[in-house]
């Protein structure tokens, strides 16, 4: 499988194509429903976002606590389809790499190809494999938010299959 | 009559907890090593089912959650009416029981108030289910059902015309209209007849039969098997990625209803299937 460093560059954008396996290492960020919510809500009112989404990739995910000696519990992706509403404008801010499981709107296909970003879809259900391949875990913001907060993630060879490419290429049969 | 006390079920229920959200059940394992013998060597969903199974044991070995969204914690109690239970509410030996496993096993806390959205912490309230049977045993039974399969549930109230015909296609529709979301290859509980509530909750408790088994009645158990064929004729495959296996099983089970109705209650679970059950 080919192996990629994030956070992700154009060039690597580039040359990723629906269905190719990849493993994922270094620097991500988590964020789920509420903190989807909240980011927008936030952009609405004109505040600051206490982290910046430039260049990013976003993991749908929020973990189990860390067991002992671990950096986090059980951890695999949620159901991407959910952040559909939130995805375009993220994405028009500089996202550029999204992680989760199942297919996407249209409007979310369309900004990945419009602002030249990748979703990747990870194996939803794996949550014991993700945990252990995430190294470094640490709340960026949101704590109150528990599980749906925003973490930063360090992960090491995190494996996906690349489910929406630049050029719109989908893994999912429509 | 005969006692028992809160104490004895809670610490059942908590039991039953670790070992439910750590463990993916036999029948599970064993449908899902068959899907992913079904698939080709190489393909998405080959990988995508391979990547399960290794999850699965990683997860037995290193005690941490199959699956990081170790659900709404559903119980089932069946009560012996010769039964007589002391000490707290049952409902409160329950949620204190889910409480202290979810704390203790480092489970995720999934429970929040619908509008607020604020997260009760805990992990409770459980939704408990409670039948009162014959005899002087407690049966218990603990789901920790996930959302993400949860959300692409369905009931439909057909009219008595559909028929057998109508169901299957109910069936079959729920899965395809799903798609990729709720995690395939996925497993139909479904309820047929009832009321619309009733019918709702035998969606559920087709669910915590063993995966593989029939329903006993011959024309239930045909619909199970025709149900089954057309959705792993649809093509969605394991996490979506096509292939032939959409489903690991279809368990229905059925109620009377009324004459003017003909209620289908589709529950959707995961591949990820953890059921613990225990009697005292």
């Amino acid at each position: 499988m080919k192996k990629i460093t994030l956070p992700l560059t154009d060039a690597d954008i580039e040359e990723l194509r629906a269905g190719e396996g990849v493993l994922l290492s270094g620097s991500l960020l988590t964020g789920r429903d509420c903190a989807h919510k909240r980011i927008c809500a936030m952009l609405d009112a004109g505040e600051q976002l206490p982290f910046s989404l430039r260049g990013e990739t976003i993991y749908y995910a929020g973990p189990c606590p860390a067991p002992d000696g671990k950096a986090c519990g059980s951890c695999g992706p949620t159901t991407s389809a959910r952040m559909d509403a939130f995805a375009p404008r993220l994405l028009d801010l500089g996202l550029k790499g999204m992680i989760g499981k199942g297919e996407r709107s249209e409007e979310v296909c369309e900004a990945v190809v419009r602002d030249h970003a990748v979703y990747f879809a990870a194996i939803g259900g794996a949550g014991a494999l993700y945990g252990n391949a995430v190294q470094k875990s640490e709340i960026v913001a949101f704590p109150d938010l528990l599980s749906e907060a925003v973490y930063r993630f360090t992960v090491q060879d995190f494996p996906c299959i690349v489910a929406i490419d630049c050029k719109g290429g989908s893994v999912y049969r429509k | 009559m005969r006692n028992i006390h809160t104490d004895t079920i809670e610490r059942a229920v908590y039991e039953l907890c670790g070992q439910a959200c750590l463990h993916l059940t036999d029948a599970c394992t064993r449908a899902m090593q068959d899907a992913a013998a079904q698939e080709e060597s190489g393909s998405a969903a080959r990988f995508a089912l391979d990547t399960l199974l290794q999850n699965a044991d990683t997860a037995a070995a290193e005690r941490m959650a199959v699956c990081q969204d170790t659900g709404y914690a559903v119980v089932l109690a069946e009560i012996g009416q010769d039964v007589h239970i002391e000490g707290k509410p049952l409902a409160a030996a329950v949620d204190c029981a889910v409480a202290k496993a979810y704390a203790d096993f480092r489970f995720r806390k999934s429970v929040c108030d619908p509008l607020t959205r604020e997260n009760t912490a805990d992990n409770t309230p459980a939704a408990l289910h409670t039948e009162i049977v014959p005899g002087d045993k407690i049966r218990l039974t603990f789901l920790p059902k996930g959302f993400g399969s949860e959300n692409m549930s369905r009931l439909y109230m057909l009219t008595p015309a559909k028929g057998v015909a109508g169901v299957v296609d109910a069936i079959v529709e729920t899965v395809r209209l799903a798609g990729s979301k709720p995690c395939p290859p996925v497993i139909c509980g479904v309820g047929i007849g009832g009321t619309f509530d009733t019918c709702a909750f035998l969606a559920k408790k087709a669910l915590t039969r063993e995966l593989g088994s029939h329903n006993a009645r011959a024309d239930v158990a045909a619909i199970e098997a025709e149900a089954l064929e057309k959705i792993n004729a649809l093509g969605i495959g394991a996490q979506g990625f096509g292939g032939k296996v959409t489903a690991l099983g279809v368990l229905c089970e059925l109620a009377p209803t009324h004459i003017a109705g003909l209620p289908v209650a589709v529950n959707i679970q995961c591949h990820c299937m953890r059921c613990a059950k225990t009697e005292i």
